[in-house]
């Protein structure tokens, strides 16, 4: 069960509990997340980066927040 | 001249899926002591294409760690790869979400095989390949030295196939020379040897086999001095593709002297 006045998500393969009535973009905010720097697949579709204020985060979402790092 | 030499009467322009790139070396970003370390590499290297992977953001660190916060992506061109992919799957997903970034459509595509030695798994690679060129991703393809799959890449649309010179990170250089050479004869499209470099002889010689590029990473994160390193990697590029582009003379074992044997003293 997820607190009261929270909805639990699966964030990055762990569930997390979070305000609920945030949309993407208010969640990447909460998370300290700068949203031009973040990629977000929501329940493995690509959420494109200019629908992040419209789409709400719903309870039971699970969202990837991928980001490049360094690599060969 | 200039160092790169691209571009310069010495050499041809290295194009790939239609840009020309001012430096044959491209250099990845990982595994670096520190970024400040990396950067300072990367610029040494004269690269200009990098590459990057695809990761999930870690929410626990308090502080967002991207490589976008060192590396200046005005400065340099990114390529996204999809390395630790083990289907054409998965290799798919990272590609599109690295697409998604908004940088640009290329992909340096890497599905493994065997988690031992790193080799691709070529089936998948060639399924791979031919979805995400279809989507209009511009292919780079990891591969092994083997002629026909270089072929088939090639087929599939590929814009750059990259050979390996040796497994991934292994330093041991190029083992296998003559399959890299009828790799490069064969093909049209660019062949870009991936993996394997050790050291400047090595990258060397990877150009000496008439290669357009080499791509390295551990080589230069690895080395003690790494800004050190990429300068020599830089100089040794252009070495080997001045040294293929000039054309050796015949080896021969069988000593002839340099000076004249006439006008000898009695």
């Amino acid at each position: 069960m997820s607190e009261v006045g929270t909805i639990r998500v699966r964030l990055n393969g762990k569930d997390r509990d979070v305000d609920p009535g945030l949309s993407v973009r208010g969640l990447l905010e909460a998370l300290n997340l700068h949203p031009s720097l973040v990629v977000v697949e929501l329940n493995r579709e690509i959420l494109e980066r200019e629908r992040y204020g419209d789409v709400p985060v719903r309870a039971g979402d699970t969202l990837e927040l991928v980001h490049f790092v360094g690599g060969g | 001249m200039t160092m790169t030499a691209t571009g310069s009467d010495l050499d041809t322009p290295f194009e790939i899926g239609g840009r020309t790139f001012g430096s044959r070396l491209i250099v990845g970003t990982g595994k670096y002591r520190s970024n400040r370390v990396m950067v300072d590499a990367i610029r040494a290297s004269g690269a200009e294409m990098v590459t990057v992977a695809v990761r999930r953001v870690d929410l626990d660190r308090t502080k967002e760690e991207g490589i976008l916060h060192h590396l200046d992506p005005s400065e340099f061109f990114l390529l996204a790869n999809t390395a630790g992919c083990y289907t054409a799957d998965d290799a798919a997903r990272y590609a599109r979400l690295a697409r998604a970034a908004g940088f640009n459509e290329w992909i340096k595509l890497e599905v493994i095989g065997d988690e031992s030695t790193l080799l691709p798994d070529v089936h998948a690679t060639l399924e791979a390949a031919r979805s995400l060129a279809s989507e209009g991703f511009k292919v780079m393809a990891y591969t092994n030295d083997d002629l026909v799959t270089a072929l088939r890449l090639e087929d599939a649309g590929c814009v750059a196939v990259m050979p390996l010179a040796s497994p991934i990170g292994s330093g041991l250089g190029v083992v296998n020379p003559y399959f890299i050479r009828e790799i490069k004869r064969r093909l049209s499209v660019p062949v870009i040897v991936d993996a394997g470099v050790g050291t400047a002889s090595d990258a060397c010689v990877t150009m000496e086999q008439g290669v357009d590029g080499v791509l390295m990473n551990t080589a230069l994160a690895a080395a003690d001095d790494p800004v050190r390193m990429a300068h020599a990697m830089r100089h040794a590029i252009v070495s080997g593709r001045l040294a293929y582009l000039a054309g050796r003379m015949p080896a021969r074992e069988i000593a002839v002297p340099s000076s004249p044997r006439e006008g000898m003293l009695d």
